[in-house]
């Protein structure tokens, strides 16, 4: 076991897919210097820049270059150093990555990785701070993964490079710093949720950086109710058995992202669960996520948007 | 009309039975959309198989292409199976995407057809991919990418010109200027002299040429494809030609002048052609011969993706996502 942040593992784990494989490769804005965060840097003094590839700002060619060079059997890691830009590569990602195989009956497959930081960050404000990973689950094709801890950001990363479906790979920039245990032995599936603790009163699903909210919620609630928590890590395809099993037990479930609440992923997961085990339920199923307002600049305005530890705790004593 | 290449007859006589073949293929294409049996939006190049002829006769099996939504013509000269196309178009199981793609998607990844698509310019990013993977492993291939006029006011078009020439990647881009990017004159839309120049701005050479001209267009192409392959990087092709059809075979085309297709109609490529077999000696019963080739062959491969079953439903569901692990190569 070997402590490292998230943004290390996350390196750790495309090294060591790259020394295993040939045919992985990188590529995108900054990457000779490191990326925008860090998250490359030292990469290019060992693979050389031919696989570390630097390119120009142009995220639409970044992303569909990825599709022809995966179409031919590499193995190519897009960075997008934050998933609003991706938004200048939909078209490649959406129409091209996730239906290539599928509309050329079968002919080729798309291992791309696309990597796409995401959430709030030192006052980010509208446009580098989205969490847009609903938009993507909503896509037929696309694997969705967002890893909260560093060992899932390596474990994770390395099975999205070796996964033959394109997978959008949102890693949270509030979590580089933070610092865990990571086996790099252990070999983490793809689609399976992490149990965080259990519980026996009140489900409660969550994923990516809102976990910390979590986290300092169970503490507010330390001598209350039994709170299972699962941590869904893949957003797409969601390990409905481990959430459903859960709800079955405890009866009362709740869902907290930081991603508007709108439309968001917590909405599948709920109705999901009123379709399922609307029977079992022993409380109405609740949701926390932002409000639909852009994130705006100012740190007491960004506060407006992100979910509290005290609203967490309060929803949950609210549904006993 | 552009200075006559020198060809050689049996060379010429080949393009004229590729050229013959992709116009019988979309004839009978156009009709089975009008009566009903090809169900979704089929676009025509008819008019424009010189191009398509002269710039697939450079390319081996192995070297790739990516094409657009008027893409047969392409697809037909790199060496795709008219029968598998037709059967394609009509949606049955024996179609090249079994029936999941239809005209706008078709694909045959086993003669290196990387697809047509959809979406106008996104075949640019693919293919400059397709010669990025084929630098980073050392391969002798190149890749065609063809795509229309329309595509040089979108985005990708510069993206993908500026990422293969800094990559300096074994690319051909054939812009293939029929003057309509959908209903409109790209003229009135585009801004600057032209394709070629934008090319040229961003360091790539590029050559314009008469695009009905397929000896011309073959020696052209021949010179660019030969640079690429010696590792000279991207080259840029302009072929001027003219769309006969509408932008979909349900498209006539009452934006321009019935005088104008009239005019056009008398360079069709094809006529050269024949044209230039016959001042070379080539007798009327041969060039006739060859058009009923064609014709019988895409008679019989009517017939064949005619009585071809459709795809069962459960084929809808396959080639979504199984996330298999590291078995793509």
């Amino acid at each position: 076991m070997a402590v490292m942040s998230y943004l290390e593992a996350g390196k750790a784990a495309l090294a060591a897919e790259m020394r295993e494989d040939a045919s992985v490769w990188a590529l995108g804005e900054d990457l000779g210097r490191g990326g925008v965060f860090g998250q490359y840097r030292g990469l290019v003094d060992e693979f050389g820049p031919a696989r570390i590839v630097d390119t120009p700002i142009s995220e639409a060619t970044i992303m569909g270059a990825a599709v022809g060079a995966a179409l031919l059997g590499t193995r190519p890691v897009v960075e997008m150093r934050f998933a609003d830009f991706a938004l200048c590569a939909v078209d490649e990602l959406v129409n091209q990555a996730a239906k290539a195989r599928y509309m050329f009956g079968g002919q080729g497959r798309v291992p791309l990785v696309a990597r796409q930081p995401i959430g709030m960050w030192r006052s980010s404000a509208a446009q580098h701070s989205q969490s847009l990973e609903s938009w993507y689950a909503h896509i037929p094709g696309l694997v969705v993964v967002c890893p909260f801890t560093p060992a899932d950001n390596y474990g994770l990363l390395r099975a999205a490079i070796r996964c033959d479906d394109p997978v959008v790979y949102m890693e949270h920039k509030d979590l580089w710093a933070m610092t865990g245990e990571v086996d790099e032995a252990a070999d983490l599936p793809l689609g399976k949720a992490r149990l965080v603790r259990e519980g026996s009163d009140v489900t409660l699903v969550a994923w990516s950086g809102v976990l910390r909210a979590v986290e300092a919620a169970l503490t507010l609630l330390a001598d209350g109710p039994s709170v299972e928590v699962i941590d869904l890590r893949t957003i797409y395809p969601w390990d409905r058995d481990r959430v459903l099993d859960s709800v079955r037990r405890t009866g009362r479930l709740l869902i907290v992202h930081e991603a508007v609440a709108t439309g968001g992923f917590g909405a599948e997961i709920a109705a999901t669960v009123a379709e399922e085990l609307f029977g079992n339920l022993k409380a109405p199923v609740r949701r926390l996520g932002a409000p639909r307002i852009p994130i705006p600049y100012s740190p007491p305005l960004e506060e407006a948007c992100k979910v509290s530890p005290a609203q967490i705790a309060e929803t949950v004593r609210g549904m006993l | 009309m552009a200075a006559r290449a020198n060809i050689d007859v049996e060379r010429l006589l080949a393009h004229y039975r590729t050229m013959a073949r992709i116009r019988a293929f979309e004839e009978a294409a156009e009709r089975a959309h009008q009566e009903g049996h090809v169900k979704g939006a089929v676009h025509l190049s008819i008019g424009q198989e010189a191009v398509a002829s002269g710039v697939c006769v450079h390319l081996q099996r192995e070297d790739l292409i990516t094409t657009t939504h008027r893409g047969h013509g392409h697809t037909i000269a790199k060496g795709a199976d008219t029968g598998a196309m037709l059967a394609e178009l009509l949606g049955r199981a024996s179609g090249t995407c079994q029936g999941k793609g239809g005209s706008l998607h078709i694909a045959d990844f086993s003669i290196g057809m990387l697809g047509a698509n959809g979406v106008v310019a996104a075949g640019l990013t693919i293919a400059v991919g397709a010669a990025h993977a084929v630098k980073l492993r050392g391969e002798p291939r190149v890749v065609v990418c063809f795509f229309g006029d329309g595509a040089t006011n979108r985005g990708p078009f510069l993206e993908s010109l500026n990422w293969a020439k800094i990559y300096e990647l074994p690319v051909l881009f054939v812009c293939e200027d029929n003057g309509f990017a959908a209903s409109t004159r790209t003229r009135a839309m585009s801004s600057g002299p032209g394709p070629h120049a934008r090319a040229e701005s961003l360091g790539i050479p590029a050559r314009t040429i008469d695009g009905n001209d397929v000896a011309a267009v073959d020696e052209a192409a021949g010179e660019l494809i030969e640079r690429v392959r010696a590792g000279n990087g991207p080259q840029f092709l302009l072929a001027r030609t003219y769309r006969l059809k509408g932008h979909t075979a349900s498209d006539l085309g009452a934006y321009r002048p019935a005088a104008e297709v009239e005019a056009r109609k008398a360079h069709d490529p094809l006529k050269h052609a024949a044209e230039m077999l016959k001042v070379s000696g080539v007798a009327d019963e041969t060039i006739i011969a060859i058009d009923g080739e064609a014709r019988a062959e895409i008679a019989a491969a009517w017939k064949s993706a005619f009585a071809a079953p459709w795809p069962a439903a459960e084929i809808a569901f396959t080639d979504v996502q199984d996330m298999r692990m590291s078995s793509w190569r």
